[in-house]
């Protein structure tokens, strides 16, 4: 496995993904990308303190983010599976935001594949457009990459017509060899527009710019190896508009241009959402608001 | 010999169906708006000689304009010196070698070298822009590296100067004297700093020409000199041509020469001084195999490829030039290389998000394409990404050639511009005696996932340097230099130190 696919560099990627830092966007093309990576957001509510009534303030936020009506709605909302049913009476049958949830006993995965398979099949048939699942880090580690693949794909075939997200909780696989092994043991099985996700966000370390890197350059072998082209979601620690465009960049140098939209990549996050929105805000007035003027709809309380 | 990995074709799946070959646009959907760096450079609109601590005329009355390479404008005027601003030079040198930049103690002359680098660091991005605009190379490079380089030179040789007596146990050190010293362009104030450095650290004084092409940050250091109060003679500044680094390279006072620059030139100052007792130090030119085994991690090989032979333009004497690699990766490699140098960025050197800025000038320029030209009728196949370049100034995109053998001459000459000639290899033995088949000797990479032969290859290599899974790596405390033509006497570190002193 690790043979054929290569190995990658530690020091490399660190160099690598540091001069992205170094891209200065100005003016026009800030306000693009701010506004491309609020189209991507995946506006996450995963608490175990999450009601009914906070989550639907939370798809009224993914609906209407700020006053601005060129301003886009975010790509999606991404709830637990008991809040699927909330969040499809919220945003209706006919809205642009799609409903993710994680399943397959999120975030540890650590419940018996029946109950897993069924935890995705009732939040497809609550109304889930997109699953995000955790793959199977106990085999992983213990070698068993067979296994692990055999489990994405009976949760892809469980999804249905859902989108499928693969969630590969890189701080636990701890190297960017085993990322990029991880990688491709999900992409090998997913079908043309399902996702690879870095983490679960439950972890100290959730996406950098480091493991985002890995993730995308195996993307790309893939994509140029087969001609399937599968999309990335990044989770977990990206707060601010700046590491947001920095992402991005990495994403346009990376993939090109046609990675450069929703269906091909997301921001898993909560409070970038507003950072997005105030920096938005100042590219048009010149002057950073107060964070009172933006509804905060999706922070934790 | 390597496990070898079956060779893949670069798109199996998608010949096999018959399908057009999967593509990445690397297009203008998300196009960078001008990022232009503001700092104020600070230039004057003419500038003098430095000799003996004071902005001299030249004694002909002449001067000549430095060109900004990326517009084709005029900068500034540069004073034009001779025989006897040559002669004026070493005698303030050698007066303040004797009476007492020599005599002071050691952790003295290092609080000047503290705050010089102190100072450098004060005025960072007014010489980067200073730099940028003189030599043509991107401001990131200048900002990130050029300048920072030069200050950490000065902090290194700094805490060397009251530790001398350790520089070679159980001996003892004394300056040389007055040092004559040339400079290249293409890292004009790194290599000044390289060079002034340990010269003063160990007592000398320093009469120091910069390249004719880009003498401007040289004169504006020597404005820091002045403010860090180093006293007069210790370092003179002497611009103008080649032929005044002739005069200045044969002067009877130097104790000792150090020269940066072409072989060729190298040649020429070697001969002028056959027969005297002056001690040298060449850095000379390179032809530098990057080498990279079927094992590397690839990504990261095509990075330092990319940093290898593309960093200022390819304008630098330990560029990885030679591109040697294991067969049954070649096919990738050079599929995964195009698709870095499509997002690439080539243009104004002024804009921080340029990565491939100007080249020096338009006669490297014209050199530079003449080898394009060789390249092609000599069977080569030429590579350039598509890519808009501004209307004036000189400007070359990143180019490689594949199909390149031994005996082209893209493969054995030395082009110091962004041109990479990729050579296959398919055993240890093959790329090793490739990589030492060239008369230069500065520089080699090594890319692969096996530490044994990193340190198999590092000894076999001839170079002075062999970078393993990096390239183009520099650090004040490592030292520097070369093999065979491509010089001899280190920079850099305890080595390059004691090219600057004699044992008593």
């Amino acid at each position: 496995m690790f043979n054929e696919i290569g190995t990658v560099d530690f020091v490399g990627i660190e160099e690598r993904v540091a001069k992205y830092g170094t891209r200065s966007i100005k003016k026009g093309s800030k306000l693009y990308g701010l506004k491309l990576a609020t189209s991507m957001v995946d506006l996450t509510t995963l608490e175990g303190k999450d009601t009914p009534g906070k989550v639907e303030s939370l798809c009224q936020k993914a609906l209407h983010p700020h006053d601005d009506p060129t301003i886009p709605t975010v790509a999606a909302v991404c709830v637990y599976p008991s809040m699927v049913k909330h969040a499809r009476r919220a945003l209706g049958e006919d809205t642009p935001v799609r409903i993710a949830s994680v399943a397959t006993a999120f975030p540890s995965g650590q419940a018996p594949l029946k109950t897993r398979l069924a935890e995705v099949k009732s939040a497809v048939a609550d109304g889930a457009d997109e699953i995000d699942m955790v793959i199977n880090r106990g085999a992983f580690l213990a070698g068993d990459f067979q296994l692990v693949q055999d489990e994405i794909v009976a949760v892809r075939d469980a999804c249905g017509t859902a989108t499928l997200k693969v969630i590969l909780e890189v701080s636990e696989l701890e190297t960017y060899d085993n990322i990029r092994a991880a990688s491709f043991i999900a992409m090998r099985v997913l079908r043309p527009g399902d996702f690879i996700k870095t983490s679960t966000g439950k972890t100290s370390v959730n996406a950098t710019l480091g493991n985002n890197q890995v993730m995308l350059e195996a993307i790309r072998d893939f994509y140029l190896d087969t001609g399937t082209p599968i999309s990335m979601k990044p989770a977990g620690g990206i707060r601010t508009a700046k590491q947001a465009l920095t992402f991005l960049i990495a994403v346009k140098e990376t993939l090109g241009d046609e990675w450069l939209n929703n269906t091909r990549y997301r921001f898993g996050a909560s409070s970038l959402l507003n950072d997005l929105l105030r920096q938005i805000e100042k590219e048009r007035t010149g002057a950073y608001q107060a964070p009172y003027y933006f509804s905060d709809a999706a922070e934790s309380y | 010999m390597s496990t070898l990995t079956v060779k893949k074709s670069p798109r199996p799946a998608a010949r096999a169906a018959g399908r057009p070959a999967p593509e990445l646009i690397f297009g203008d959907l998300w196009e960078f708006d001008p990022s232009p760096e503001t700092a104020d450079p600070k230039l004057k609109p003419r500038y003098e000689l430095f000799i003996d601590g004071k902005f001299t005329a030249p004694a002909s009355g002449k001067y000549f304009d430095s060109i900004n390479p990326a517009n084709e404008q005029k900068i500034a005027e540069m004073a034009l010196g001779g025989a006897a601003d040559v002669e004026a030079a070493y005698r303030a040198a050698q007066k303040a070698q004797e009476t007492v930049w020599g005599k002071m103690p050691g952790k003295e002359r290092a609080k000047y070298l503290y705050r010089i680098a102190r100072l450098l660091q004060d005025r960072a991005r007014e010489f980067a822009v200073a730099e940028t605009m003189d030599n043509g190379k991107p401001i990131k490079e200048t900002r990130d590296f050029d300048v920072p380089m030069a200050a950490a030179h000065f902090f290194y040789h700094a805490g060397w100067a009251d530790k001398l007596e350790y520089v070679a146990p159980g001996r003892k050190v004394a300056p040389l004297g007055v040092v004559g010293q040339v400079i290249p362009w293409n890292f004009p104030l790194l290599m000044l700093s390289w060079k002034i450095a340990p010269a003063i650290a160990m007592g000398n004084c320093v009469v120091i020409k910069p390249a004719t092409n880009t003498p401007l940050t040289a004169v504006k250091l020597a404005e820091i000199f002045q403010d860090a109060g180093l006293p007069p003679g210790v370092v003179n500044i002497i611009t103008g041509p080649g032929s005044t680094g002739g005069l200045l390279m044969a002067h009877p006072t130097a104790a000792k020469i150090a020269f940066t620059g072409s072989t060729e030139v190298g040649k020429v100052i070697m001969r002028s001084v056959a027969g005297t007792d002056k001690k040298m130090t060449m850095e000379l030119g390179g032809k530098a195999a990057n080498i990279v085994f079927d094992d590397a991690p690839l990504d990261q090989a095509v990075e330092g490829i990319v940093n290898g032979i593309f960093f200022n333009q390819g304008q630098v004497c330990c560029a990885g030039s030679r591109l040697l690699v294991h067969e049954p990766v070649a096919d990738r490699i050079v599929a995964k290389l195009k698709n870095r140098l499509r997002a690439l960025r080539v243009g104004n050197p002024l804009d921080k998000n340029t990565d491939v800025g100007a080249i020096v000038s338009r006669d490297q320029l014209a050199t530079i394409q003449s080898y394009l030209d060789i390249g092609v009728k000599e069977g080569a196949e030429l590579w350039q990404p598509s890519c808009r370049l501004p209307a004036k100034g000189f400007y070359m995109p990143p180019t490689i050639f594949t199909g390149v053998t031994q005996s082209h001459r893209i493969a054995r000459e030395e082009i110091f511009g962004p041109v990479l000639a990729i050579i296959t290899f398919r055993t240890v033995e093959e790329a090793i005696e490739k990589a030492n088949n060239t008369p230069y000797g500065l520089s080699a990479g090594v890319w692969t996932d096996k530490g044994s032969r990193i340190l198999k290859m590092s000894t076999e290599l001839k170079a002075g340097v062999v970078w393993a899974n990096t390239f183009n790596k520099f650090d004040p405390t490592s030292p520097f230099g070369g093999y065979k033509e491509s010089g001899f006497g280190r920079e850099g570190g305890r080595q390059g130190l004691l090219d600057y002193c004699k044992l008593v």
